[in-house]
């Protein structure tokens, strides 16, 4: 993600920009003047987590507010160090999430890119995403004496049980229950339902326009997926996401017929795995950029539309379960090969880009494993990169550049 | 090799710089100086000190290629190429069996698999720390007070002490506190050198080894770590006269090419 401004994105070479990128600005912006005077306008404000499910709180006309899309901003915007250390000094270990730490940072001192973010009236936490949330949020829970509502998700072996998928559908309901305790007043099943609607409607929106990259050459990057990725997270659920959406597609579809690459000359596609490394999204895509290299896809950012087939929208609530629970870092390596394997394929990719992500543990753990999987099964070339998506600490510049170097020499041998 | 012409090569790592000079297939010299801090003065000189040595003038060279970390600080070379690459290449060049290739380097380490036709198929590389590299091993000669260049005869003899810590800082202290119990030397540097096979040989397993290997880097001269090495790998290591110069080298063969 960028900042408010959109300042730190790579959107390519200027004749090739994408144009949506001020609309997006804009929503953005909007929703971030929201969020910080709903208050003033008698709103309330939730802090959720990134895989955490919005749609009630959209249905509610509560503002979400996502840390870890702030974090995220905080990374692009360079001012990850400064945060981190301050949480450092503060006595969490430089071991936690850079998100949980530039945040919690954030909290106290109310600084970062935006002065800090609203202060929220409840939380929802999801752990689809990881354990580090529970803690992350109780902190947060403590820090603003705010309620917290938990959804527990069982990690994804095989497939989910009937038992797991009532276990979080009750939950999903006590969510209901305490939305209208804090919000006082009852949910209305009917706006849900719409919401749902445009959720899925979004969502597939979106992955459309993930799509539009298995066209030769590619006319969006995973680096501009990054940042157009914003609203489907922030806002899915709301028609001006739809509408967002819209739009871009048609631009990206545009670009294909006029025959725009968002990589000039491009000769080698590329899948990356894990999150961007925020602060360094420009200088990566001029790197693979200047090897004729495109990374065409990624496992982050397809991560909310990869559990479309699971979902049926007119009976959104009761498949929420189940698409909750699959998102891409719940899953377990078999099923994660699977889908590194369909990406592969779809998207035709000559390599695969891991980034071993220092703060996030649960995408990166077992990479390794993965990697020798794809080799074997999938035939193609891999490699790791590690860094940290936030803390600039952990990227070491020229060691990386030699990677890349060396990888994209052994891909064009 | 049947291009008559002249490359060189030009490898600038984080101690020495290294150039290589070759005229259709056949190597005209080597010549090694340490890096400093201005990796393209170094780079600039170290050719310019091998073609006065040869009697070449640097106009006489076609191709220049760069490899090793400062290989975009050489701005006259005609082309930057990574040291995965360069060392395949070079290994290859000296014996064409050659499958993996283990180059231990001032800041760095890496194995490379190489396939049938000397093309790079994996490679690995440490990570942000100096443990499994020639760094660790110039700490820990300094926290020895002796010679690195003493290092590998005298630990053949030697049992290797404990040296558990992987981080550099750490494990010199810990050679510190085995010098104050009393420790030889030989039995500490074979320790310290099989740390440093330890980590090499797991980073290797991480691609898979393939036989033969070879080493490569100032650190193959070695004998103490070469003997460590083989036997966590369980096989024989080839290392050639060019061992030290090996990626320099394959930088003038990869010029040949272009
Ligand atoms: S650990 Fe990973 S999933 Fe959890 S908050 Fe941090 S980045 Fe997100």
């Amino acid at each position: 993600m960028s900042d408010v401004n959109g300042k730190n994105i790579d959107s390519g070479k200027d004749n090739h920009r994408i144009k949506s990128v001020s609309r997006m600005k804009e929503i953005l912006t909007g929703y971030y003047i929201d969020a910080k005077t709903a208050r003033e306008n008698g709103k309330k404000v939730a802090w959720i987590t990134s895989g955490g499910p919005v749609e009630p709180l959209i249905a509610m006309d509560v503002i979400p507010v996502y840390p870890e899309n702030h974090g995220a901003m905080v990374g692009a915007s360079k001012m990850g160090v400064d945060l981190c250390q301050k949480a450092e000094e503060m006595g969490y270990s430089s071991d936690l999430c850079s998100y949980a730490r530039a945040d919690i940072a954030c909290a106290v001192t109310q600084g970062g890119p935006i002065g800090g973010l609203p202060e929220p009236d409840f939380l929802v936490c999801c752990n689809n995403i990881c354990g580090t949330v529970l803690k992350w949020y109780e902190v947060v829970a403590r820090h603003y004496h705010v309620p917290l509502f938990i959804l527990d998700t069982p990690f994804i072996h095989r497939e989910m049980k009937k038992e797991a998928q009532q276990y979080v559908m009750d939950q999903i309901y006590e969510y209901i229950e305490f939305l209208e305790k804090q919000c006082g007043r009852k949910m209305d099943y009917d706006r849900m339902n719409e919401v749902g609607v445009l959720a899925v409607e979004g969502l597939r929106l979106w992955q459309a326009v993930l799509d539009t990259a298995t066209h030769k050459p590619s006319p969006i990057s995973a680096f501009d997926a990054f940042f157009h990725l914003g609203l489907i997270v922030t806002l899915r659920g709301t028609q001006v996401t739809v509408d967002y959406y819209k739009g871009l597609l048609d631009e990206m579809n545009e670009r294909i017929s006029n025959n725009i690459a968002m990589v000039p000359g491009e000769k080698y596609r590329l899948l990356w795995d894990n999150l961007p490394i925020w602060y360094r999204t420009r200088w990566l895509s001029d790197k693979f950029a200047s090897h004729n290299a495109c990374l065409v896809a990624d496992t982050y950012t397809s991560a909310w539309s990869g559990v479309l087939p699971l979902i049926d929208e007119n009976r959104f609530l009761e498949t929420m379960s189940l698409s909750y629970s699959n998102v891409y870092i719940n899953i377990s390596h078999d099923m994660m090969i699977n889908k590194l394997r369909e990406m592969i394929e779809k998207y035709d990719a000559d390599g695969l880009v891991m980034h071993s992500n220092r703060s996030c543990k649960p995408y990166s753990l077992g990479q390794y494993d993965l990697q020798k999987m794809v080799m074997d099964q999938l035939k193609i070339p891999t490699l790791i990169i590690e860094a940290d998506m936030v803390d600039e600490r952990h990227f070491a510049e020229s060691q990386i550049e030699t990677r890349i170097d060396a990888f994209m020499e052994t891909l064009k041998s | 090799m049947s291009d008559p012409k002249i490359t060189a090569g030009i490898d600038i790592g984080s101690i020495t710089a290294k150039a290589v000079v070759m005229r259709d297939g056949n190597i005209l010299g080597t010549r090694v100086r340490f890096t400093g801090y201005n990796a393209k003065k170094a780079g600039q000189d170290v050719l310019d000190g091998l073609l006065s040595e040869i009697g070449l003038m640097p106009n006489e060279v076609a191709t220049v290629v760069s490899t090793g970390y400062g290989r975009n600080a050489v701005d006259f070379a005609d082309k930057a190429i990574t040291e995965i690459t360069c060392h395949g290449a070079g290994a290859w060049f000296i014996n064409p069996e050659i499958r993996f290739v283990i180059d231990v380097g001032g800041q760095d380490s890496k194995v490379i698999r190489l396939d049938n036709n000397g093309k790079v198929v994996d490679f690995a590389m440490n990570d942000k720390c100096a443990a499994g590299t020639g760094r660790f091993l110039e700490v820990m000669a300094r926290a020895l007070e002796m010679d690195l260049e003493a290092f590998g005869d005298l630990s053949l003899a030697g049992t290797p002490a404990k040296i558990s810590s992987i981080c550099t800082v750490f494990a010199e202290s810990e050679v510190v506190s085995l010098i104050a119990k009393g420790e030889t030397r030989e039995n500490i540097i074979a320790g310290i050198h099989e740390s440093v096979a330890s980590r090499i040989s797991a980073m290797a397993r991480r691609i898979g080894i393939v036989l033969p290997i070879m080493m490569t880097g100032g650190v193959a001269k070695n004998k103490g770590i070469l003997q460590a090495m083989e036997k966590k790998l369980g096989a024989p290591i080839v290392v050639s006269g060019y061992a030290q110069v090996n990626g320099a080298l394959g930088a003038a063969i990869l010029a040949g090419r272009m």
